[in-house]
């Protein structure tokens, strides 16, 4: 059943890796750069209860099998929640790592940048995870290994006032809670 | 035209150290009215002469329909009628003019007799005893500036009222839920969270008070009794829990949950814990808030595309939508009687965040704020006339406050950390 997993979990990568090799340009490395800040940014105010030393370690395999697992964070235009062609790709290889791994499970925080009323951006951020949810859904994944919790603006990956700041909190982050 | 105060008027007495509030008055009406309020005599070993009358006076100044004399700037302090000489005060252009005596009460309280005069017309218009202990020098002070106020505006006075409002540190590690006089003074901490704290509803009563707290698993409603401190989970439904707001007559209180798969409004009998759906609409409908007649709910919803201003009628369930200009309204309050709406504004996508008020009658919109940056959470005076906001003013979260006709401006600015999320208190008991 696990072997089953990685070997369809792999060929995926594969195909991933090809479509993002067509697309990709100077521009998806930054965005790469600025999602793992943004992931540190979310895990240091995450509840305590690491993950025991096996699983990270089948963490790592599954991050060298396909690069584009390390990738959690999807992000959204103003006042959107539809999610942007550019990280279908990611989402698809969460999709097939979820879908190969039936144990596995998922937290899908959404969140919004500052501008706007606290309460509709909470409604925002849950729209922003659940976008994220059912596209996942629409992949094949089991619902029951999804969760999505929305944060509204409370939780900035980036403190700031400007464009660049902004763009950076309209997010949703995929936190895996089991591998 | 207007003119500008720039009035520094620091509320933090001695009675007060405590307070993290200020105020600073950026801008007062043209026709603001000359009244002097003389130092009260005080007949006892106390101070509180002095503390009275200074609250009295940033009252009346703060609500920029007065323009208060100074007493050094007086030509005499008289304390009684023998020695009130109205030429002096019309010499100095007064058309008011309040005077009073402190006197201390063998029960160790205080009592203040004080008397409101017409310089022109040479008579009393208002006199008035009143009573208190030392730690009610406040309550006293501002009782006394709402009646100046209602005798000389004919609007009743909000100076007795409190504000809730919720404080943060600059890393966001701690969120204080916070309760203080109008004027900022007399600060409580009424919950601390490492949890962030917002939408503070009061109840009409002002004595519980519902929020939203956003924990790891997702937003809570509580309701908390401001005395006994006791917090009560309201709920913790799967999705959201968000956007108290209290029906008119305490017993209801309107939420957010998507429970269900999306944002709608129900309402919950407080007594029963009965709920009932308000709203159906696959788009997002949140910030509920009722009508004084507690058969009209407003709320916001994305249902045209942006957010925008809605009443349903919950007797026969009909939806109409009430905002049409601009590109985002939301947060909407109701101010006099549900004339006016108050909400944050967006004129068009990418444009500033602005408080307006929308005539519901005219159907005017009118932009309030300037000044301050990313506007939003406005709150309504129970009188009606002057509405609260958080904003970014230097980097920093604010509170403002602007009249429903925008002539008056003031800035409440913490001494630390960041402020936001105001919700005006109703008229005490």
């Amino acid at each position: 059943m696990q072997n089953m997993g990685w070997n369809k979990l792999f060929a995926v990568s594969l195909l991933s890796l090809a479509i993002t090799g067509c697309a990709s340009s100077g521009g998806t490395t930054d965005e790469a750069a600025t999602t793992d800040s943004a992931m540190e940014e979310s895990q240091t105010q995450a509840v305590p209860g690491s993950p025991g030393v096996d699983v990270v370690t089948e963490e790592q395999a599954a991050m060298a099998a396909n690069p584009l697992l390390e990738q959690t964070v999807v992000y959204f235009g103003f006042d959107r929640s539809e999610i942007r062609p550019e990280f279908k790709d990611i989402l698809n290889a969460h999709a097939a790592y979820l879908v190969a791994n039936p144990q596995a499970s998922v937290t899908l925080e959404g969140h919004c940048d500052e501008r706007g009323t606290v309460e509709y951006n909470l409604a925002l951020g849950e729209r922003r995870a659940d976008t994220v949810k059912r596209y996942l859904v629409v992949q094949g994944v089991n619902p029951s290994q999804l969760e999505s919790v929305s944060f509204g603006e409370e939780r900035p990956a980036m403190v700031g006032s400007d464009d660049s700041a902004w763009s950076k909190n309209r997010r949703t982050e995929i936190n895996y809670q089991a591998r | 035209m207007m003119q500008r105060l720039f009035f520094i008027a620091s509320l933090l007495f001695s009675v007060c150290a405590k307070a993290e509030l200020t105020i600073e008055i950026t801008q007062g009406i043209a026709s603001s009215i000359p009244i002097s309020v003389v130092p009260f005599q005080t007949v006892s070993s106390q101070s509180s002469g002095d503390v009275l009358d200074d609250v009295i006076r940033n009252d009346l100044e703060r609500s920029g329909h007065f323009s208060v004399l100074s007493p050094e700037d007086m030509l005499s302090h008289p304390h009684t009628e023998d020695d009130l000489y109205f030429r002096d005060w019309r010499l100095l252009k007064q058309e008011y003019v309040v005077m009073g005596v402190v006197t201390e009460l063998a029960t160790g309280q205080f009592q203040v007799r004080y008397q409101l005069f017409d310089v022109f017309n040479e008579r009393e218009l208002l006199t008035q005893t009143l009573t208190g202990t030392q730690q009610q020098i406040r309550d006293v002070a501002h009782r006394i500036s709402d009646a100046i106020y209602e005798q000389l505006t004919g609007i009743r006075g909000a100076f007795s009222t409190k504000i809730a409002y919720v404080t943060t540190n600059p890393q966001r590690t701690r969120f204080n839920l916070s309760i203080a006089d109008s004027d900022g003074a007399r600060e409580k901490i009424i919950l601390t969270s490492k949890y962030s704290i917002f939408s503070p509803s009061w109840a009409p009563d002002g004595k519980r008070i519902a929020y939203v707290m956003l924990e790891d698993a997702g937003s809570r409603v509580y309701l908390q009794d401001i005395t006994t401190g006791k917090k009560e989970l309201i709920s913790a439904n799967r999705g959201l829990n968000s956007a108290p707001a209290f029906s008119p007559d305490g017993n209801k209180l309107a939420v957010t949950l998507s429970k269900d798969g999306n944002p709608e409004i129900y309402v919950v009998d407080l007594n029963t814990r009965k709920w009932q759906r308000i709203t159906n609409h696959y788009g997002i409908d949140t910030e509920p808030n009722w009508m004084p007649d507690g058969k009209h709910i407003i709320f916001t919803s994305g249902r045209s595309g942006n957010p925008q201003i809605y009443r349903k009628n919950l007797e026969t369930g009909y939806i109409e939508r009430l905002t049409f200009e601009g590109h985002y309204n939301a947060r909407a309050r109701l101010a006099q009687d549900g004339r006016f709406l108050v909400l944050v504004h967006q004129a068009k996508a990418g444009g500033d965040f602005h408080i307006a008020s929308l005539d519901l009658t005219r159907g005017l919109l009118q932009i309030l704020s300037s000044g301050t940056y990313l506007d939003e959470s406005p709150s309504v005076s129970p009188n009606g006339v002057m509405v609260m906001y958080a904003a970014k003013h230097n980097k920093r979260s604010i509170l403002a406050a602007v009249s429903v006709d925008g002539d008056v401006k003031f800035l409440v600015p913490s001494k630390s950390g960041d402020v936001r999320e105001p919700a005006w208190g109703p008229y005490p008991n």
